[in-house]
């Protein structure tokens, strides 16, 4: 349903079928997935994206890939909804802040994405930047901004390429909510949650590492890489442990250890060789 | 009282006059309400950290009207010392129970975790500190206290400013960014503080005028 989106939230069932990775968990209540936020372009609090969301229009949305491609493209969201078959996976998700879900998202991996558009050899490096519409967005319209806007994000090319990074438009079956980054977001599961930018705009190839938003905040807090690791603390808390979202748990039983590469080892680990983990965090 | 004898001026009765036992009840509300709300479920997605935060802005809160009270009565005469020690101690078992709770419901009592918390992250470090200063202060809020130490128990109590300064840095650095909240209240308390040495009233507080 191409011009179907009139309201800002109706989220549409989606046809997709499992793919690959399906984390062997409970996945985290939609309530809490869709109510427990972090963005920032609707407010700081974890409750304000779902409050302040409704009056974004998703639609109509298009993404450019471009940059260091053969074949740089324009896409309409729907038209790329339509040509990318789509797969569900059930992925870990832990956020910087040490909690974590477990969140069944939708999409495609972004590696078919950028196979299309056909990465020159000089590429190195993918950039990812967010919306910036303030009528629609009240974090970006306060007087002292939160974050430099628009939000921006990226990736190595390697990891970018890699199955497991993923390109997510809809969750629990349904078309992405405004609040969890409508209508196109990325999912990089072996890392913090803030790499996953939300209602993403551009995807561009470069051959020089991007900057991005919470890096540029605070360097010592946040590396380029942000991959999940058990070892390296935060400046500010331990991210040995992680307090598990919806597990209902007032007294005890919400927190768990977290896992190197929040448990994707297996399939990432490959990605960064001999690599200090520790300077590069 | 000693604690009361630097108010002679033309200080303004209060209409009304609240029992401190009842302030101290309705005082720990806020605290009772989050509890009560945890208990069944009704703090969201992540209540731990949600009643944990809870407790360190009503600890700031209380620290907040603490200070105001002198200012308040200097600029305006109205006088609600009566009240101060009450308000301090509220502040002081709100802080209390903040740490009560990150030690026991969000890091369950895992003292690997909170021993490398107190002695290397500056974040934890400072709250640390606030918390420890007040200590003294709650344990000498007492009346014998005040008598026995007379003039070093003000001096004692000046302690409070340097919690306002470190619980106003901590809560600052509670947040990924600065947020309106945070500004707001670490700006109050350090003009509070400031607002108390840049005056000095307690010398001379016949002479101090009632209004600027």
């Amino acid at each position: 349903a191409p011009f179907g989106h009139t309201g800002p939230a109706m989220a549409q069932a989606l046809h997709t079928r499992p793919g690959p990775y399906q984390a062997a968990e409970t996945p985290t209540p939609l309530e809490d997935v869709t109510h427990y936020n972090n963005f920032y372009e609707f407010g700081m609090g974890k409750g304000d994206p779902s409050a302040y969301a409704s009056a974004f229009q998703p639609r109509p949305w298009t993404l450019s890939v471009e940059g260091l491609v053969e074949r740089p493209r324009v896409w309409d969201i729907d038209r790329l909804m339509a040509e990318m078959p789509l797969e569900e996976r059930l992925y870990r998700m832990r956020c910087v802040e040490a909690w974590s879900m477990v969140i069944p998202w939708d999409g495609f991996a972004l590696a078919s994405l950028l196979k299309q558009a056909q990465p020159l050899g000089s590429a190195r490096y993918v950039a990812f930047e967010s919306v910036v519409r303030p009528a629609q967005m009240p974090g970006q319209r306060t007087v002292l901004d939160a974050l430099p806007w628009p939000y921006v994000e990226g990736l190595r090319l390697d990891e970018a390429m890699h199955p497991l990074a993923f390109l997510a438009v809809g969750l629990y079956g349904r078309t992405l909510p405004n609040q969890n980054g409508a209508p196109v977001r990325l999912v990089v599961p072996w890392k913090y949650g803030f790499k996953g930018i939300k209602s993403i705009t551009r995807i561009r190839l470069m051959e020089q590492m991007p900057p991005t938003t919470w890096n540029r905040m605070d360097p010592s807090e946040y590396g380029f890489f942000a991959n999940v690791n058990p070892d390296v603390d935060h400046p500010r808390w331990s991210q040995a442990t992680e307090r598990v979202i919806g597990a209902g748990g007032f007294f005890g039983g919400g927190r768990r250890k977290t896992q190197m590469f929040n448990g994707y080892g297996e399939q990432v680990a490959g990605l960064y060789g001999q690599m200090n983990l520790r300077t590069h965090f | 009282m000693p604690y009361l004898s630097g108010t002679p001026r033309n200080r303004t009765v209060m209409p009304w006059r609240f029992e401190t036992w009842a302030l101290t009840l309705i005082g720990l509300g806020p605290a009772a309400l989050y509890f009560w709300y945890g208990a069944h479920d009704r703090l969201g997605a992540d209540p731990v950290n949600v009643f944990e935060r809870w407790l360190g802005l009503w600890a700031v809160r209380f620290l907040l009207v603490t200070l105001c009270i002198t200012p308040l009565r200097e600029v305006s005469g109205y006088s609600l010392l009566r009240y101060r020690r009450t308000f301090g101690l509220l502040a002081f078992w709100y802080a209390c129970m903040h740490v009560a709770v990150y030690v026991a419901l969000d890091q369950q009592f895992d003292m690997a975790v909170l021993w490398r918390d107190v002695t290397h992250r500056p974040f934890l470090m400072i709250g640390a500190c606030a918390f420890t200063l007040l200590v003294p202060l709650a344990v000498t809020s007492n009346t014998w206290s005040i008598r026995r130490l007379g003039r070093r128990w003000q001096v004692l109590h000046r302690l409070v400013h340097v919690v306002a300064i470190l619980a106003a840095v901590h809560f600052l650095m509670a947040f990924k960014t600065y947020t309106p909240t945070s500004v707001g209240y670490a700006t109050a308390l350090c003009l509070l503080v400031l607002w108390r040495y840049r005056h000095k009233p307690g010398r001379h507080p016949q002479d101090a005028p009632a209004k600027h």
